[in-house]
């Protein structure tokens, strides 16, 4: 496999305006071609916006829509990984990022963590999401997770595990705290520490596509990046502001972090799975 | 490490943001702002200029008679320094009008009148002009309830509302708002002699410290006590926040249908935005 130049879209989303957001979402993609990108990554509920309360169910898609005619359209030029709230059959609703190629859906993960507390709401509205599983794209065998699912190391323990070359991370993170002292805010700090972490421990590359804008006063902080499996910063976004990053993947890198630190080789699958069974088996909430 | 000290640039950066975002969406490009003297006023037109250009920041002076004159110099000092639209309109004739009624008014309702007649100007202003009014009350304020409800803590949007008066004044001074505003005692300016910290009955410094760690920090009474904190200023500012809880809500709407406003029929106010 050889190197690849992808694209992260930090855009600004209109709350539970669908046509706008998928113009947006072409725009995007025009821009994303002309620099060269074979796959362009949106953030998190990338064609509805993040707080939509109510809004949800009448901004949700069945994966039947003929609003995705016109995504996958889109798909045959260029990879795209998109957000949006999925309609079941049985109408429950998702918080889920497709990846599109060729014409098709190749994947879809449904958000596994529904974050509520605090400014967060999500499982008064949606469906939680039960599977974590990677698949093989153009950059790499990739796993999908969402903002808050990234909060939860096991699941990125289970991608790793299942062959995650790439870990593709759509959010829509509202910035918080910590102005007191740093560049930014408290939880965009813990963000690029996790992404720094997971890259590293899982040997793989980080694509995380945070978004920008407000919702009612929230401020979305951007500071989209792709860190490179050695855990060093491959390209960054700015803060606050829309842009389109664009990245190189050298699949070669993967190689070489994983044959200097073979981690993934020293997993002890057996020993987790046991230990595991036991602490639910013994575990006192 | 001061808690409540600011990194300035990013701060401004995300309430000009806020300030330009919020406006644009709304169909609007303009935003009024009425201009006390004060440094949260300043601030908040501070921003605002750079936020949409001083072009579209309209400023309204709306003194009483009783009203400091160092006030109003403060107040013309920023519209100078910004060169912002400005107009005064004085209160004097419709508060007097209606007090004549009421001779017998103590200070705090006639400091309310002035701040809902105020409140009037700027939202007539915001049809005339089509501009937002842009809100002035700091997060200090909000939470003590030291406001008039639909009086000063009415406007459309806020950019000071999650920052302590000690951080407005951190970042009015980052801001290049003029030493005489953001050095002087805060006071309403509702009658004469009015300070906020007098009426208050503590220093901002000092209740700052202690809403911060209350809120921002989520410490118990137990904690700040232990931590050293004065327990008659703690429970004094917990009284404060719980007393004044209905100023920062939506008035109550008795539940009646199967879907009411705020409680079961939720939308976020950028909806379709």
């Amino acid at each position: 496999m050889s190197r690849q130049t992808i694209a992260i879209a930090q855009i600004n989303p209109a709350l539970g305006d669908l046509e706008r957001n998928l113009a947006l979402h072409e725009k995007t993609a025009e821009e994303a071609l002309d620099r060269g990108a074979g796959l362009l990554v949106f953030p998190e509920l990338s064609l509805t916006g993040y707080f939509l309360k109510d809004i949800v169910s009448s901004v949700a898609l069945p994966m039947t829509s003929p609003l995705f005619g016109r995504l996958r359209d889109l798909s045959r030029r260029i990879d795209l990984v998109v957000g949006l709230v999925e309609e079941s059959a049985g109408h429950l609703f998702y918080n889920t990022a497709v990846y599109l190629t060729m014409g098709e859906i190749l994947h879809v993960h449904r958000k596994l963590y529904l974050p509520t507390y605090g400014i967060f709401d999500e499982q008064r509205y949606l469906a939680e999401g039960g599977r974590i599983r990677t698949f093989r794209t153009r950059i790499g065998r990739s796993a999908i997770l969402i903002c808050e699912d990234m909060w939860h190391p096991s699941a990125a323990c289970v991608a790793s595990i299942d062959g995650m070359e790439i870990l593709i991370s759509p959010a829509a993170s509202p910035g918080r705290g910590g102005l007191e002292e740093g560049e930014s805010f408290a939880n965009a700090r813990a963000w690029e520490t996790i992404n720094r972490a997971y890259a590293q421990l899982f040997t793989c590359y980080v694509l995380f596509a945070n978004r920008v804008g407000y919702e009612d006063g929230a401020c979305f902080w951007g500071g989209s990046e792709v860190i490179g499996p050695s855990g060093k910063p491959v390209a960054k976004a700015a803060y606050l502001s829309e842009e389109v990053l664009i990245a190189e993947i050298d699949p070669a890198e993967v190689r070489r972090a994983r044959t200097a630190n073979p981690l993934l080789r020293d997993e002890r699958l057996n020993v987790t799975l046991h230990e595991l069974e036991r602490v639910r088996r013994e575990r006192v909430e | 490490m001061n808690s409540l000290s600011l990194n300035c640039a990013f701060v401004r950066q995300v309430l000009t943001g806020f300030i330009a975002n919020e406006v644009r969406k709304t169909g609007f490009s303009r935003i009024v702002v009425g201009l006390s003297g004060g440094v949260d006023s300043a601030l908040s037109a501070y921003l605002g200029a750079e936020a949409l250009g001083a072009e579209n920041v309209w400023a309204l002076l709306m003194p009483y008679r009783t009203s400091s004159p160092e006030s109003r110099k403060h107040a013309e000092l920023v519209v100078k320094q910004l060169r912002i639209q400005s107009d005064v309109i004085e209160i004097t004739p419709m508060v007097d009008a209606y007090f004549e009624r009421f001779p017998e008014s103590d200070h705090v309702r006639r400091g309310n009148k002035m701040a809902r007649e105020r409140m009037t100007v700027l939202f007539d202003h915001s049809a005339m002009l089509k501009a937002l009014v842009l809100g002035t009350s700091n997060k200090t304020e909000l939470l003590l309830g030291y406001g008039t409800l639909y009086g000063d803590m009415a406007s459309a949007i806020n950019p000071l509302g999650d920052l302590y008066k000690t951080q407005v004044r951190q970042l009015a001074r980052y801001m290049g708002i003029p030493e005489v505003i953001v050095g002087k005692a805060p006071s309403g300016d509702l009658w004469v002699g009015q300070t906020d910290e007098a009426e208050l009955g503590f220093t901002y410094e000092e209740v700052d410290r202690i809403l911060y760690s209350m809120i921002d920090r989520r410490c118990e009474i137990s904690e700040l006590l232990a931590a050293g904190f004065d327990e008659q200023s703690v429970r004094a500012v917990l009284a404060k926040i719980q007393a004044s809880q209905y100023k920062r809500r939506l008035p109550l709407i008795a539940k009646i249908s199967a879907r009411t406003i705020d409680r079961d029929f939720r939308y976020p106010r950028d909806w379709g935005k």
